[in-house]
């Protein structure tokens, strides 16, 4: 376990591999909250700003090495840590993180760092108060990633490691490493455990049963623009879908 | 060196078997005469035949973009900037120092990751957090470190440079002045070195003393390192 908050808000964290549906699943979560008139803070991995700069010419120059780029993502991490995730579950808001230290606990290792190394690293950082691990196997997410992209990334596909000379294959011994990570890490960090094979809107329907479990009796901090907590009507799904649309079209425009 | 020493688990996916060269490093706060020594003692192994390759906190080509905008805009939290600093010397010791010593050269290090870490626990950070980050670090053959008390830095400050902001620790405001804030800052700084020179082994100099003193100093601790063994 990592150490505990106790803070005023709540922290829900999604992990898995790529092409394991977690985006999907924390997204769906995202808006119903909102639409409950929840207080909702969304993060994702390697997003800071300041760091982006950095990471994107490690990455053009293929100059990391497995230490460089964990203390290159924990930076990242800590900079959100320090200014929106930590503010925001003090301020009592809902904070969703697709990934999470777990990510660079799986993965790190998988590229040969010590694994003790690296959770000093992000000790720092509180154990959430919900974290969904979703499986898949391994020739799923394959499928799923090589079918959406154009092309799987050099380093997302651990080619750095040197596994293999064709990335698919690299790909696929390399996520395997950080399978075999995540699996030894869910009891020790209480990971609820997502069938990520199962169709999306029931793998949500779990998803919210849990949510909702973690969250009873929590007020949380009200969100002051969404007050409706009741079920939407169909024609109140049409407008807000054309209002955003229209508010696009608007955009692109100028 | 010959048999690489870490103080942690090192680079555990890059087996590192031999290092013939010596890796010297020398710390001591800011003013202290560090690059002036430096300079001197590059010069003096090169003249005895020794392939010399300098290195300092100065930035590697990955982070150097990064931290220049972070720093303009202070916007990074200490433990975020203590981070980045610890990318950017694993980024020199495994792609600069760690090549120079495989090719056998002597490297002279202006600071090590001692310097980062007292920085980042005068600004808060968790000194065993610190410690425990820079566990990738290979242990140098020896840590000279030049040391004089505030009065003696106050005055190579006021007769060279000049004070200035960032070491004066403006950025967390030790005093509501630059020149009190300096001395706060760096008497702190001068504890944390104070401490590690006993936990590390450092070999202290005593740097209140003539420069020429100070590197005949330096030159004698370096040739009984040299000459024990054959490089």
């Amino acid at each position: 376990m990592l150490r505990p908050g106790n803070y005023k808000g709540k922290l829900i964290v999604v992990e898995g591999i790529d092409g394991s549906g977690k985006s999907t699943q924390i997204d769906l979560i995202h808006k119903w909250l909102q639409s409950q008139g929840y207080s909702v803070y969304f993060t994702e991995w390697n997003s800071s700003e300041l760091v982006k700069s950095t990471t994107r010419l490690g990455k053009k120059e293929k100059v990391f090495t497995p230490t460089t780029f964990s203390l290159l993502q924990g930076t990242d991490f800590s900079d959100r840590w320090e200014n929106h995730i930590q503010p925001m579950l003090k301020a009592g808001a809902i904070v969703l993180a697709d990934r999470y230290a777990f990510t660079a606990f799986a993965r790190d290792v998988a590229r040969g760092v010590d694994r003790n190394w690296v959770r000093n690293l992000y000790s720092f950082a509180t154990q959430p108060d919900l974290v969904f691990y979703f499986t898949v196997p391994l020739d799923i997410a394959v499928e799923r990633i090589t079918s959406s992209r154009a092309q799987i990334k050099y380093y997302e596909a651990g080619m750095d490691l040197g596994l293999s000379d064709s990335k698919i294959t690299s790909f696929r011994l390399f996520q395997q490493r950080i399978l075999n990570e995540y699996d030894g890490m869910a009891e020790e960090y209480g990971f609820a455990v997502i069938d990520g094979t199962l169709p999306v809107q029931q793998q949500q329907k779990i998803v919210r049963q849990q949510v909702k479990k973690a969250l009873a009796g929590w007020e949380g901090l009200p969100s002051p623009i969404t007050r409706t907590r009741r079920r939407r009507t169909t024609s109140m799904i049409i407008k807000e879908v054309l209002a955003e649309k229209a508010a696009k079209e608007g955009g692109e425009q100028k | 060196m010959t048999e690489p020493l870490f103080y942690g688990p090192g680079f555990p996916y890059q087996k590192i078997k031999d290092l013939p060269g010596k890796l010297i490093v020398l710390e001591g706060t800011d003013g202290i005469g560090r690059s002036t020594q430096i300079a001197l003692l590059r010069r003096w192994l090169e003249d005895e035949g020794y392939a010399v390759s300098d290195t300092g906190l100065r930035r590697s080509p990955l982070t150097q973009p990064g931290l220049d905008a972070a720093k303009v805009g202070h916007t990074l939290g200490p433990r975020t900037l203590a981070l980045f600093y610890a990318t950017d010397f694993a980024d020199r010791l495994e792609n600069q120092i760690i090549p120079a010593l495989k090719a056998g050269f002597i490297v002279l290090s202006d600071r090590y990751f001692f310097s980062i870490i007292a920085r980042d626990i005068v600004r808060g950070a968790d000194p065993q957090w610190a410690r425990k980050v820079y566990g990738f670090a290979l242990k140098p053959d020896l840590v000279l470190y030049l040391r004089a008390d505030i009065s003696t830095l106050v005055s190579r400050i006021v007769h060279g440079r000049g004070f200035n902001y960032w070491e004066a620790g403006m950025d967390i405001r030790c005093a509501d002045n630059l020149y009190d804030s300096f001395c706060v800052y760096q008497t702190r700084l001068i504890d944390q070195f104070d401490q590690m020179a006993q936990e590390y082994g450092f070999t202290t100099i005593d740097a209140a003393r003539p420069v020429a003193v100070v590197f005949d100093d330096l030159k004698k601790n370096i040739s009984d390192l040299v000459r024990s063994e054959k490089i």
